[in-house]
């Protein structure tokens, strides 16, 4: 355990003469630079009001780089190791090795923002093709190159529709199912305009469409639907919600995936104005729910996206070239005015995302779709054999997860299930939720066993 | 650059590019016809690249050899902090015990919890603060965060309808401007003072009781300390505000002085800026929130917390010390989980090497070789005393053409025409990373281009994978995925 390491303390003093290992230079130097300056000391160039010197200790000892390797290791070792049957909105697909090997090269890790284009082109054509990759998917003209996650590019696409010129409404409708934590974020980046938010109430996990139409009217800024829901189900009504929000002028937008995205229904062809949601279902392992925010749109909207934009462009030389553009509806330019306060985005794991999605290619990225229908049909199926348990709950289709029903408290059977070394959702005292890709489908018949004993 | 060494550029004969495009490699379609799914619920088709991996392999690495780094060459961005990245914290964040789902029980995740709680609490040692969220996903997350926190506070107070201005100073990040904004205030931009530093008597006429709060970074981005900062502090105090501080610029004070002793109420870190983790070519960052006890109670949830008495256990038998805990009055979440835990985890990893010495030594040598990098170049440089970073005028050249220049000597050129303050601004951070012989490079090219011909200016950059970038077209005809460029 973690205990016995963090309590010693490791102080391993760096060398006096070459200094911190990142700062390097010896006191000759030192001396060197200082003469050149006209001081004698680092300490004068400092221009600090002595009452407001920081005289203390943060109290952190240094350690040298194997310490903290070891200490680290051994904190995260303390996790426990169940394998997870856990999504709803975070979901791990296996990553290739080559999506490392590539964007952990230090000329894309440790470059920064392509404020200098012409030296800059390998990141930008990498950003390119992967707002092309959405552009595909959703079929939508314009993509941005990242916002932070699914949750804030849902708050971003409500401020578009305050922005947006057709767009008149001040209520943005949200299904019952959304996420707490989706719901709490559009409230604070709508705090600021005037829209406020409601319910949709679904039927069976979907849009109820009579519902959907009495809550319609002209006042109505936004309308958002996932598919598939966070629930793991495939809508049906998204037509139905493309007609009503364009009768009305409101924006319809659709929280998806770029893997949902290649198998479901194409956001253009159901009329969707926006698309967000999460792209790092593709290049990212599980990472505590860090994410990469798709954001794509029809194309009236491109000069209220928030974020950034590559375009291409010619150089002096007639090649084509790519560049930041765009760039007037940016914080940095615009300022009060701009479409957004985003800066640092999610780019690095933009060019994970399409790196992991060349290697799958049209053919691999249909095929982990299915899958992703395919299991969760396939193991629901086979749960519902047991006595204790019923699943689906829902009698539709679905995509990766699934709601099943328990005889026992829920809590119990996630507890149980997890000191046999499997996690689930628990979503109440009723109901318990079920994830399965091809992360963890190696640990299905394991999970089934455990499944089988805790639910009787 | 020196001799002929160029940049990468890599010819194919297929494209009139340098690398062509994955879809001008191939383009495939594949039908959905065989899903399992009703027709009505799939879409037809879906038409990208299919390539083999070594071509995928080859594709981006000719693309990173187009690609300028810090690993590549010197990137003094003033403002940015373009600090060597250590590879160490990669190794860390790619352990497969660090590959956790947000919604695992606690006492799952209890290394997890155990990181983030020690880095609550190491950066709340380092800026002075009395709590911390690691939530906000980036800086401009965390002045959003932060402002969201001082308008819960106020509306607290009785005092949210009436408190509806956030003063900050024309030099300011636009972020800070922009952020002020999406929460709904007005933003009220407050003019420098002749030497550069805040106009103390700007800011009392500025200040009052329609005042949420002042943003303020220090030292500014003209690398001045804010001497008065007490004073400041006591003015916006005194008229019902509070005092927000942009951690841009903390990486001139590591362990020399403290936002929270300054008297700011409320902080953002910038973990890429201050604590080494890279950048990415645009993220992701983190922008963790720091706060006073008063305003603690505000934070997003959840935040993270040792249990108190000692370690309990669940029913499974398993060990809980630390846990999750919502903050009595939160505003609630501003990022879709915990923030970009893996940049956090770097973030510990960083502090953890450096400790006191190595934060102490950060700072000093950063401030030491910006004002080598000034007494080296013969621009003029019009206010100082500065420290982590200058800004020069580029004086009869255009700040951007200058830029565009000393990308032919192989270095990476500051960031142009701001501040204002300073005409056709070259603003300049070297950073502690720099060795003396970088900086005597990145001295001579700027020198060089100072004394260049007006021609060489104007063809300039020539050694780079691209010549000189139209910006106009790009904006005027906007092309932004392969299926909007003409065949």
């Amino acid at each position: 355990m973690s205990g016995q390491h963090s309590d010693r303390v490791v102080t391993e003093p760096f060398d006096d003469q070459l200094g911190t290992p990142f700062a390097p230079h010896s006191d000759e130097t030192v001396a060197t630079m200082l003469a050149a300056i006209g001081v004698d000391d680092i300490e004068d160039l400092f221009d600090i009001p002595s009452s407001v010197q920081f005289d203390g200790e943060f109290g952190i000892p240094s350690s040298s780089e194997q310490a903290v390797s070891r200490k680290l290791g051994d904190v995260l070792q303390t996790n426990d190791s169940a394998v997870s049957f856990l999504g709803r909105g975070h979901y791990q697909h296996a990553v290739p090795s080559l999506v490392d090997h590539l964007s952990l090269r230090s000329e894309f890790l440790t470059s920064y923002t392509q404020y200098q284009p012409e030296v800059s082109q390998g990141f930008l054509q990498a950003l390119f093709e992967y707002q092309s990759l959405l552009v595909e998917l959703t079929g939508l003209a314009v993509a941005n190159c990242s916002m932070y996650d699914a949750a804030t590019a849902l708050g971003e696409a409500a401020t578009l529709s305050q922005r947006a010129r057709s767009i008149d409404g001040s209520r943005v409708l949200v299904p019952s199912y959304v996420r707490s934590e989706y719901r709490s974020i559009l409230d604070n980046y709508v705090s600021g305009t005037d829209l406020t938010v409601d319910i949709i109430q679904t039927t069976e996990g979907m849009v109820d469409p009579d519902a959907l139409s009495a809550q319609m009217d002209d006042d109505v800024a936004m309308v958002y639907v996932e598919n598939p829901t966070v629930e793991g189900v495939i809508e049906e009504h998204l037509s139905t919600v493309g007609s009503l929000t364009d009768e009305h002028g409101a924006l319809f937008c659709l929280g998806s995936d770029t893997v949902a995205l290649s198998l479901l229904e194409r956001p253009a062809d159901v009329g969707a104005d926006v698309v967000v949601g999460d792209a790092s279902v593709l290049g990212l392992p599980a990472s505590h729910g860090m994410g990469l925010g798709l954001f794509a749109c029809r194309e009236e909207f491109l000069r209220q996206v928030p974020g950034r934009l590559v375009g291409a462009s010619t150089d002096e030389a007639g090649a084509r070239t790519y560049t930041l553009t765009l760039q007037t509806r940016e914080q940095h330019i615009r300022r009060e005015r701009a479409t957004s306060n985003i800066c640092t985005n999610q780019a690095w794991i933009a060019l994970r995302s399409a790196i992991h999605a060349g290697m799958l290619g049209p053919q691999g990225l249909l095929s982990l779709a299915e899958q992703c229908h395919r299991r969760a049909e396939s193991l629901a199926t086979e749960i519902d054999e047991f006595d204790g348990i019923s699943a689906p709950a829902r009698d539709c289709h679905h995509f990766r997860e699934f709601v099943a029903t328990v005889d026992s408290d829920a809590g119990d059977v996630a507890t149980a299930l997890q000191e046999r070394g499997y996690i689930v959702h628990a979503l109440d005292e009723d109901r318990l939720q079920i994830c399965v890709t091809d992360a963890n489908d190696h640990a299905v018949n394991g999970f089934l066993d455990a499944v089988s004993e805790v639910v009787v | 650059m020196i001799g002929d060494q160029r940049q990468a550029l890599w010819n194919d004969a297929a494209s009139d590019g340098h690398e062509p495009l994955l879809s001008e490699k191939d383009s495939t379609t594949v039908s959905t016809a065989d899903s399992a799914l009703p027709e009505g619920l799939t879409r037809d088709s879906v038409e990208l690249p299919a390539l083999s991996e070594p071509e995928l392999a080859r594709h981006y690495t000719r693309l990173s050899q187009m690609n300028y780094s810090i690993d590549t060459g010197p990137y003094p961005l003033g403002s940015c902090t373009m600090k060597y990245n250590p590879t160490f914290v990669e190794d860390i964040a790619s352990r497969p015990a660090a590959a956790t789902h947000p919604d695992q029980p606690e006492e799952t995740v209890q290394g997890t919890l155990q990181v983030y709680h020690e880095l609550q609490d190491y950066l709340g040692r380092i800026g002075g603060m009395d709590a911390v969220s690691l939530q906000p996903p980036a800086g401009a997350a965390g002045e959003f965060t932060g402002i969201l926190v001082t308008r819960a506070y106020h509306e607290h107070n009785g005092e949210g309808d009436v408190r509806n201005e956030v003063v900050v100073p024309a030099s300011a990040h636009g972020t800070n401007f922009a952020s002020a904004a999406l929460a709904g205030y007005d933003v009220v931009e407050l003019p420098p003072a002749e030497d550069g530093r805040v106009d103390i008597e700007a800011l009392q006429s500025a200040v009052g009781s329609e005042t949420a709060a002042l943003m303020l970074t220090n030292p500014n981005t003209l690398g001045l300390f804010e001497r008065r900062i007490e004073e400041i502090a006591d003015i916006v105090h005194d008229a019902g505000g509070l005092l927000y501080y942009d951690g841009a610029n903390l990486n001139a004070l590591l362990g020399r002085a403290r936002p929270g002793d300054m008297g700011f109420d409320v902080m953002h870190y910038n973990v890429h800026k201050t604590f080494a983790t890279p950048h990415g070519g645009g993220g992701p960052g983190a922008g963790p929130v720091g706060v006073t006890d008063e305003l603690a109670p505000f934070l997003p949830a959840p935040r993270v917390r040792k249990m108190s008495d000692r370690a309990t256990t669940n029913g499974a038998g398993d060990k809980i010390e630390y846990e999750l805990f919502d903050p009595e009055r939160s505003i609630g979440k501003v990022h879709g989980a915990m923030g970009n835990w893996l940049v956090l985890l770097k973030t510990h990893a960083y502090i953890s090497r450096l400790g006191d010495e190595g934060l102490h030594d950060a700072s000093a040598k950063a401030v030491l070789n910006a004002n080598y990098l000034g007494a080296q170049i013969d621009l003029d440089i019009p206010f100082g005393p500065f420290h982590h970073e200058f800004v020069a005028s580029a004086g009869d050249r255009d700040a951007a053409d200058f830029a565009k220049a000393m990308l032919d000597h192989g270095v990476h050129p500051p960031t142009t025409k701001w501040p204002e303050i300073v005409s056709e601004a070259l603003m300049t951070e070297p950073t502690e990373a720099e060795s003396k012989r970088t900086l005597d490079q990145l001295a001579t090219a700027f020198d060089a281009v100072q004394n260049a011909d007006d021609e060489t200016i104007d063809n300039a950059p020539t050694t780079t994978s691209a010549r000189r970038i139209d910006q106009t077209e790009a904006a005027r005809h906007p092309r932004l995925s392969w299926h909007a460029l003409d065949d």
